[in-house]
Parts: C-alpha cells; structure tokens; sequence
C-alpha cells in the first residue's frame, strides 16, 4: 500500500513543492516512513539542456569514483551538492550530489547516459543515480514524506509537473535507492501495489540491456517506457495498451482494423504487459500519465481544475490542493489518464 | 451537533464521534472533512451523521444502525461488510461499495466503481440494498449471496451503464440494471431473468425511498426497460472440483 | 528355461462365473479355461498388468499382483538388470521397450515449487476475476508500428491457442485411428492443436485439420501438398526425447490394409524412419526444408521443429530459430515412445526442465526469443509441470501420455507389440473398437479443461490474470533439494531465498 500523488500545470507555469508536500501528506495512512520521495519537472532552468544526474553517494570514495568516471564519460558543466538540512527523522545515508552533463556529441545522447546510469549504478560501489533527466530531479529517501521533503527543502523547488510519493515497502528494505519516484532519463514513476509480472518484465528488459538492480517491481515500469516510447517510437497511448491491454474477449469483439492492431500488440508486447495490481504515475517533460492494472486493484482518481491535472490514490489528496476541482473522476481499468504540457 | 474536521487525523475524529454518541448525540454534523478513514466505523445505534466534504476509505464499516449522508464523493469500501443503517451519497461512490454487506442501504445518486456488491448477503429479515443512479464499475455483485444491488444508469450517456463480468459467482439476491445488458457482459453463474410485472411492482417499492432522498420521480424511472439479472444455480463450482 | 513370471493373477473362483470374458478381453493369452478342472486358469508368464480383464470382469474376481522378487538382492545387480542380460544372452537382440524412460533419476520438475502470494501482492481469484490461458506460437516482431491508425508491422503467421495444453504428435500406425480422431476433436473442443505424429493423415482427420499440426519427418510419410496445406501448421521432427538421435521403426504387425494406404508403403513391412533426414546433414539444410515447407504453402503457416532435448539443446535450438522455424519443440528424456531400444530410452537426452532454461535463456542472450516460440514436451504429467514449464521459459506444452492415459491406458508398456488391450496402440481391428472416439474425445477435453482450471487456480494464487506473465517468470519458482549448479541451469533461487 503507497499514496501517489501527481500535478501538471499544463501551461508549464511553475508552482512550489509546496502543493505536492500537501498532497502527499494527505495520505499518511498509505505509508509507513520507510520511503518518500517526489519527482520535480522544470527546476533547473539555468541547465535546462543538461542531464542533471542526482546520485547518492555513501562516502567520499564513491564520489571520487563517480567522478572520475564521469569525466571519463561526458562533459561536467557544473557540480554541486544538493542542499539539504539536517533533520533528526531522517539520518544522513548519503552524500547525495548533482551533476550537470552533456554526451559527447558523436553518441546518441540518450542512450549513451542511460549506459552511464546503468555503469555507476551496476559498477560503482557506493554510488547510485537517483534521476538523469533534463531540467528534473528525484528526491527521495527512507522517511515520511513530509520530512523528505524538509531534508532536500523540496519546497523551495518550483516546478510545472511534480509527482510524489509515500512508500509502504513490502519488497526491498528502506534505502534511499528503493524510494520511489524510479527514473531513468526523464521517465519517472510512482508506483503502488505489486507488478507480479516483474520476472518476465525483467527477463524481457534484460535482453534490451536494462539492468535491473534494485530487486524491486517498480524500476520495470520506468525502462519499459523508455524502450517502448523513447527507442521503439510507439505512442503514450499505444504503450498504455501493450502495457495494460484489454482482456482477450474485448480485443475479439473490437472492428477488424482495430483488432489486428491490438492483437499484434498484445502477441509482440506480451512480456512486457504488466500484471498484478498497481496503479502508477509516470511523468517525463512533456506529461504525466496515470495508469491502473486491467481489472482494477488498486485506487487511482484523475482531477482537472483550469490548467492543471491532479492525480492521486485519493481523491481527499487533490481535494486537499484542489478543493473544488472542474472535473474529477475515476479511470477506468488500464486506462490511462495522459495529460501534456502545452495541452489546453 | 457540529465538528470541524479541518486537519483532523481519522483517529482523533472517530474519537470525537464516539463520545457524542456516548453523549447521546442524535444528529452530528462534521465540517472539512477530507479523506479521514473509519468514519461510522463500528458504531451502532439511530444517530445520523452530516459528511461535509469527502470521506476517506471505509465509511461506515460494520456500521450496525446509524445514517451517514455524505454531500460530496466517497472514496473506496463505503458501508464495508456493513449490518444495517443507511449510507447516502451525494456524488460518486468509489470501488467495492457494500462489501459483504449484510444489511442496510446504500444509496449513490452518482456512480459507482468496480466491485460493488461484492459478496453481499442475506438471511431472513438482514437484508442489504445498493442503489446507484448513475453507472457501475466492472465486477457488479461479484459472488452475491443476497440482497438487492440497482443501477440506473441516469447520469452520463456516454458511459455504458455497467461494466464486464457482471455477478460472476453470483449465488443468490438480485440484481437490476435499469436498460439493457448484452449477455456476454455476464459472468459465470449469472443469468438474465425476465423482468416481469412483479419485478415492477417490487422496484416500485424498494426505489420509493431512494427517489425521495434525491428527488426522483419513480414513475419516470420505472418508465423504462429494465434488465434482472440472477443467479443461474446456487452451487456455480459445482462441477469446478472433483468430488 | 523361463523367466520366473513378473505378475500374479489372483481370481477368486468363489466370485468367478467362467463366463471367459478375460479370455476374450486378454490379448496377451494370459487366461484359460481348464476343461478339466473346470475352472478358470491363468498363465502368468504372459500377464503385462495392463487391468484390462481386471477392469472388464464382471464379478471383480480378479487381481493382478506383482510377484515378489525372486532373485536375491542386489544394488548393484539389480533384478530388472540380471533380467535384460539374460533375455540378451538367449536373443543377441536390442531389448525394445515403450513409454517413457524408466530410471528413476531425480525429477526437476519435482525439485520446483511455485510461489504464491499473500497480502502485499494480493492473489486473483481465478473463480471470478478473468483469467486469460490464450497463447500465440510463431514469430512475433520485434515493435509494432501503426500509421494512421492502421497497423504497418506485418505479423507472422500464429497459431491461436486457448489454452498453453497442445496434444502430442502420436502417430496414425503407432496408435489408432479411432485414438486420432478422439485427439482431434478434443483439441478443437478446446481450442487448442493436436500433433498428426509422422505417420500422415488418414482421410477421416482432414476436417480437423484447422486443429492439426502435421508432422514432417525423416520417414516422409503421409507427406504430400494437400497434407501441407489443409493443416494449421507444420512440424519438422529431427529428433524424439525416447530416443535422441536415432531413427525408428514401426513393426509390421502394425502396418494395416489403412495405414499402408496413408503411409504408401506395403502391408506388413516395418516402417522405417531413419535417424537423420536425408535431405538434413546441417542446420542450412534445415533451413532449406523449412523455407520450402513455407514456399508450399505461401507463407501462411508456422513450421516447427522439434528436437530432443540434449546437451547442445540451447545452441541448436538458435540455430534453428534462426534457420527460420517459428517455433522450436524440446522433448525431454522421459518422453514416451511406442517402440524404443530400452538403452536409449532410458539413458539418452537431458531432462526437459533444463533444456527449457537453456534455451529460453540463450535465445534471450541473443536477442531472438521473439523470433520463436518454445514448445516443451516429455512427461509433462500434471498441470504443475506445465506451469513450472512456462515458469522456466516454455510458450506452450505437448501431453501425449498423459492423454493416452485419459482415454484408459494403464502404461503396460506394451505399446510396441500392437496387442493394446484397451484398443489405443493397436491397429486389430477388434481391438480398435474398444475406443470409442466420443468417449475419448470427452475424456481427453476434460483432462485439458480440468488442467486449465487449475493452471488458472496457480495463476491466480500468484496474483496473474494472464499466461504471458508467467512466461519466463522464473522470479516465481524456487527450487527444493538442487544443487546450486542446477539452479543455475534452471535460473531460479533455492526456496527460502
């Protein structure tokens, strides 16, 4: 059991952290402190076209590592540590640094940073990359929400999609890295419940040259939307079927056109269908998509209100921000929720 | 008597209502509220209860007698294996809606999600009743046992008033879905029955209160096609095991 | 000198009537009448336990029991051992044996156990949640593109299955007609595929074709263009779990007025297969006979190929993958056989849960799962081995036994001599009419819907609405009593971890 929480401003105006903060506070009883952490979109301006790499670092060895790597690798515009305050609820792991960086222009840049994410955090001891987007970051660690966010004073942040997280972990013990939102790129994503598929989600994966390394459901989610969406070009919307399809019976009954497409997608994608029960948010820098399984385990209410999108476990969590929304709803059964920027 | 829920934990509210009913409060009226759990939880008696706001998840389990009217959305499991009183909703009602119900009613005047009605019951004169006036969810009266779940499917033309797998397992109690329903939406063990005069007399009755909470004509509602869903034997595994 | 007998025939002559029914239901000339005495008697030594007089007396008189060793004990020298020596010295002949093989070597299948969930990933009940057993063998590509709501991609021929459960290839010869027609109706009942084995089609099983896969191997038979084309998809044996790497051949008892007619060899003579196709010497001939299968039938149906499971499976089941075939079928050391030298059989080939591993994994290495899909057979006895199969890596499995055993053999082990009492491997016309195909087809449709509902019953306690989740889904095995090497074959934790 975990409380999601999602905002986009679909303008891309930026707001504080502070709304996120409240919206996962608002579900306090979904988690336990065991992991809270939240996903920001638009808080680095100034290094906008910049990979910002935030990674965890369990001592001063690591670092130097990390770094040397990573001079080996990409160009370092600029390196700082990520500012926090100390709190007693939420005892140091980490040194937890941000990296601004560029690929060497002669590779596809994108690829070759995930092979750098997958290399500090398969290679590197005492080193993980928290998050590797552009203009984005992850903050995340083993606490309360509330007191994550005061730890990295995520309230200080401004950013036009947020998304956040409170973790009631069941599979991996608390540590900062097993926090949720996962990412890789600017793919993130908030998950609650089980994906009971993940050895074939993984298997799959793997032999795309994902490593999997957290022992955790969640991490598949964010690389099978990296590979379907970003590498193999399909749609948000085609992904959100080949990942939740309809259930057989539906797809026989659908108009002939629309049945061979679904059908080929389910027969090509069936080791990356996701099952078990979960609802999940996935953000990158152009949206925000919220999705549950195919029969519906696990709660998931969708709010519209001017220009923004709400999406949480609750519909008191958006209430709680948004207290009149226009539109408020439930999703249907593997159906996602896409919301865009620059969508109106 | 009034509270304001404003930042309330659902531990401390429950508190508060438990001791005005202590205090023999009839009528309690609770402001802000949003997304406190247990509200009615396990309470027993006649006091009715105002939800301004929206309730957390659970509204009303084991409820055992009391009225709780919620002028807003409720959020999952309202009036969980719930024994007898009465659960208004104003807007929508969340997923499993009357979860192993075993008496009272829950009336939605807007949709309801997946999974209502689950494994409600019935014995003798414990006898619950679901009525949405909007849609349902798939998974309506999954494994019913008893008692009667309506959906009239008045709120939103576009969406289809019910969902797939309707009363898989279904055992006992009835269902009625106010239009159509194509016979592959059901579930193993269900079957559609004819809805005769009988049934409509019977609706008349049992929609009569619900039509005056909300201010429905019944005349108009009975206006309509109606489908009557039931159970197609009382042992549906029957034949699943070896014996 | 004989051979002490293996079995006892107990009759209770208090219940006996002397009606002679087991005289005329033994086809192994076990029973007899003593006019004499009066009374019923019994050679024992020609008793096989196959129950049939057991099954069919109409008073319950009789028992077959086994006779207690004679031999003193051995472990070295074991009865069964001392026996097969000593039938060799007499006969100088290979000893034949039918069925599966009979060493006890420690059975992996046995050694897994499957997870299951409980609170933090809720299981599924299967009774009411949808729960989806449908399968696709053939290629599948690598991403789907749509242009303009249409779909661009072009799929590769698939055979559709409802349930992962396929019937073996048995073939017309090593069993009856009345048994393939029994098959076939079942699979079509059950949306799934029979095997036509290697010994053709005989003319009666061509309305079930659209449920056939029908078999191309090394003896040719039954082969021809209408063969091809009426059936679902084709099959290229190169080899069988009974008995890897060599050919077989079908007695000449067996070769009937009909079989001779489908097969288009003369009346009585053995059918040979030989070992290897003479048109195969390597994998580009492999390849050759795959892509003229498919030119014959324009590329509309899938072409398997199916080997025994043996040390080299995972890089041969590559190279076939590679060589074009939309499937690849591993059959594991314990398949069953009509007629097999008992030394192969029983010591040839690797067992089918590792070859399964192997192979998934390698053609994941590779890149290339999707360009095939894995078809496990080979004493697949319940529907947790065919779990455990898909768990480890397979797409679908084939039952033969066990659906021989659904229409009443008792595993005798007898199939080879043609004698099936209860009218299965056996092409004696008497014999024959005890199988009444529609009986046979209900038995055999039932066995597969029993193991489908509870295939469904492990899908749902793991919290899985759909068979493509478990595919591979190794995460969800653990292994009891395996050594570590052989966890890493099978890619799957001890239980506990």
């Amino acid at each position: 059991m975990c409380g999601l929480g999602g905002i986009l401003n679909r303008r891309g105006k930026r707001i504080s952290g502070k709304e996120i903060i409240a919206v996962a506070n608002a579900m306090e009883p979904r988690y336990d402190g065991r992991g809270g952490g939240f996903a920001a979109y638009g808080i680095y301006p100034k290094y906008k076209d910049y990979f910002a790499l935030h990674v965890f670092l369990d001592d001063e060895e690591a670092r130097k590592k990390t770094e040397e790597y990573l001079k080996e690798r990409v160009e370092i515009k600029k390196d700082e540590e990520v500012p926090t305050r100390n709190i007693k609820e939420i005892p140091r792991q980490h040194i937890t640094w941000r990296y601004f960086v560029d690929a060497p222009e002669k590779f596809k840049e994108e690829d070759y940073i995930v092979e750098t994410v997958m290399h500090i955090n398969d290679c590197i001891e005492g080193a993980y990359v928290a998050s590797s987007g552009k203009n984005m970051g992850v903050f995340k660690a083993t606490g309360m929400p509330c007191n994550v966010a005061r730890l990295f004073k995520v309230e200080d942040y401004k950013a036009y999609c947020w998304v956040s997280h409170g973790r009631f972990p069941t599979n991996t013990p608390g540590w900062w890295g097993g926090a949720h939102p996962f990412n890789i790129l600017d793919w993130s994503v908030v998950h609650n419940g089980e994906i009971s598929s993940y050895g074939t989600n993984r298997r799959y994966l793997e032999t795309h040259g994902y490593k999997c390394r957290l022992l955790t459901d969640t991490e598949v989610v964010a690389y099978l939307f990296d590979l379907l969406v970003r590498k193999q070009g399909l749609s948000v919307e085609t992904t959100a079927i080949a990942l939740t399809p309809p259930f057989w019976k539906h797809i026989d009954r659908m108009p002939e056109e629309k049945r061979k497409i679904y059908a080929a997608l389910r027969m090509t994608y069936a080791p990356a269908m996701l099952n078990g029960p979960f609802g999940i948010i996935v953000a990158n820098r152009n949206m925000m998509i919220g999705l549950n399984d195919r029969i519906k385990l696990r709660p998931l209410i969708a709010a519209e209100n001017g220009d923004f999108t709400y999406i949480a476990s609750e519909e008191a969590a958006i209430r709680e921000v948004c207290p009149k929304p226009e539109k408020i709803w439930a999703p249907k059964a593997g159906s996602p929720v896409i919301a865009r920027l620059n969508e109106v | 008597m009034i509270m304001d829920a404003k930042g309330l934990h659902y531990k401390a509210l429950n508190k508060l209502i438990e001791d005005a009913i202590n205090n023999s409060a009839k009528k309690i009226k609770i402001t802000n509220v949003n997304g406190q759990r247990y509200i009615g939880g396990g309470i027993k008696g006649n006091v009715e209860i105002e939800i301004h706001g929206t309730p957390g998840d659970d509204l009303g389990s084991f409820m055992d007698g009391p009225t709780i009217t919620v002028y807003n959305d409720a959020q999952d499991g309202i009036g969980n294996t719930m024994n007898s009183g009465k659960i208004i909703v104003h807007g929508d009602a969340r997923d499993i809606v009357g979860h192993s119900m075993r008496g009272g009613k829950i009336f939605v005047n807007g949709d309801v999600g997946y999974r209502v009605g689950i494994h409600m019951k019935e014995y003798k004169e414990n006898f619950p009743v679901i009525i949405a006036a909007g849609s349902a969810g798939d998974f309506l009266g999954e494994y019913m046992a008893g008692g009667r779940i309506v959906v009239l499917g008045m709120k939103d033309s576009d969406s289809e008033i019910v969902g797939d797998w309707i009363a898989t397992g279904i055992h006992g109690g009835m269902i009625y879905i106010r239009g159509k329903v194509e016979e592959h939406k059901l579930g193993v063990a269900a079957k559609i029955a004819e809805f005769s005069q009988e049934d409509r007399k019977y609706l008349r009755n049992l929609l009569k209160e619900f039509c005056k909470t909300f201010g429905y004509n019944v005349k108009k509602i009975l206006d309509a096609e109606f489908t009557k869903i039931t159970p197609m034997t009382h042992r549906p595994y029957g034949k699943m095991y070896t014996e | 000198m004989r051979f002490p007998p293996e079995f006892k025939v107990v009759r209770d002559q208090e219940k006996c009537t002397k009606c002679k029914r087991c005289t005329i239901e033994c086809t192994f000339e076990v029973h007899g009448y003593d006019k004499k005495k009066k009374r019923m008697v019994a050679n024992d030594e020609n008793c096989v336990a196959c129950q049939r007089c057991v099954f069919t007396c109409p008073t319950k008189a009789l028992v077959i029991e086994r006779r207690p060793p004679t031999f003193s004990d051995h472990p070295t020298w074991t009865e069964w051992i001392r026996r097969d020596i000593m039938t060799q010295a007499k006969t100088g002949s290979v000893i034949l044996a039918s069925m599966g093989n009979e060493k006890p070597y420690q059975s992996l299948f046995d050694s897994i156990v499957i997870d299951a969930c409980q609170v933090t990933n809720p299981a599924i009940d299967p009774l009411r949640e949808p729960m989806e057993l449908r399968t696709y063998l053939g290629r599948k590509p690598e991403k789907i593109e749509i242009e303009n709501d249409a779909l661009k991609t072009e799929i590769a021929p698939n055979l559709k299955l409802e349930t992962p459960i396929m019937i073996a290839h048995m073939s017309y010869g090593a069993i009856s007609l009345e048994v393939h027609k029994a098959l076939a109706t079942a699979a079509k009942e059950q949306g799934t595929m029979m095997g036509s084995g290697e010994g053709g089609l005989h003319k009666e099983l061509y309305p079930f074709a659209d449920h056939i896969i029908v078999q191309v191997a090394s003896g040719r038979f039954g082969v021809h263009e209408e063969y091809l084309k009426i059936a679902a998809g084709m099959e290229i044996k190169i080899g069988q779990g009974a008995k890897p790497g060599i050919g077989g051949h079908l007695p000449g008892p067996k070769i009937t007025e009909p079989i001779s007619e489908t097969r288009m060899i003369p009346v009585g003579t053995d059918a040979l297969s030989p070992a290897p196709h003479h048109d195969i010497y390597s994998i580009e001939d492999l390849s050759r006979l795959i892509y003229a299968l498919k030119e014959a039938t324009r590329y509309k149906k899938p072409v398997f190929v199916k080997i025994a499971a043996v040390n080299n499976s995972a890089p041969i089941a590559t190279g076939i993958i590679r060589a074009g075939a939309d499937a690849v079928v591993l059959d594991g050391f314990r398949a069953g056989t009509g007629a097999a030298p008992q030394v192969i059989r029983d010591n040839l080939g690797i067992p089918i849960e590792a070859a399964i591993a192997a192979v998934d994994q390698r053609l994941r290495e590779e890149g290339i799962r999707h360009w095939g899909s894995i078809i496990a057979s080979g004493s697949i006895r319940t529907s947790a081995d065919v779990a455990k199969a898909i768990a480890l890596g397979a797409d679908a499995v084939y039952i033969g036994t066990a659906a021989l055993i659904a229409l009443g053999c008792t595993v005798c082990k007898k199939c080879y001599t043609g004698k099936c009492t209860w009218g299965i491997a056996t092409q004696v016309p008497k014999l024959r009419k005890r199988l009444d195909p529609e009986k046979g087809a209900k038995a055999v449709s039932n066995l597969i819907q029993a193991w489908n509902h509870e295939l469904k019953e492990i899908l749902g306690a793991l919290g899985i609405n759909s068979v493509e989740s478990l595919r591979g889904n190794r995460e969800r095995l653990r292994g009891v009593g395996l050594s570590q090497p052989d966890l890493d074959v099978l890619g799957i934790l001890p239980a506990g971890k």
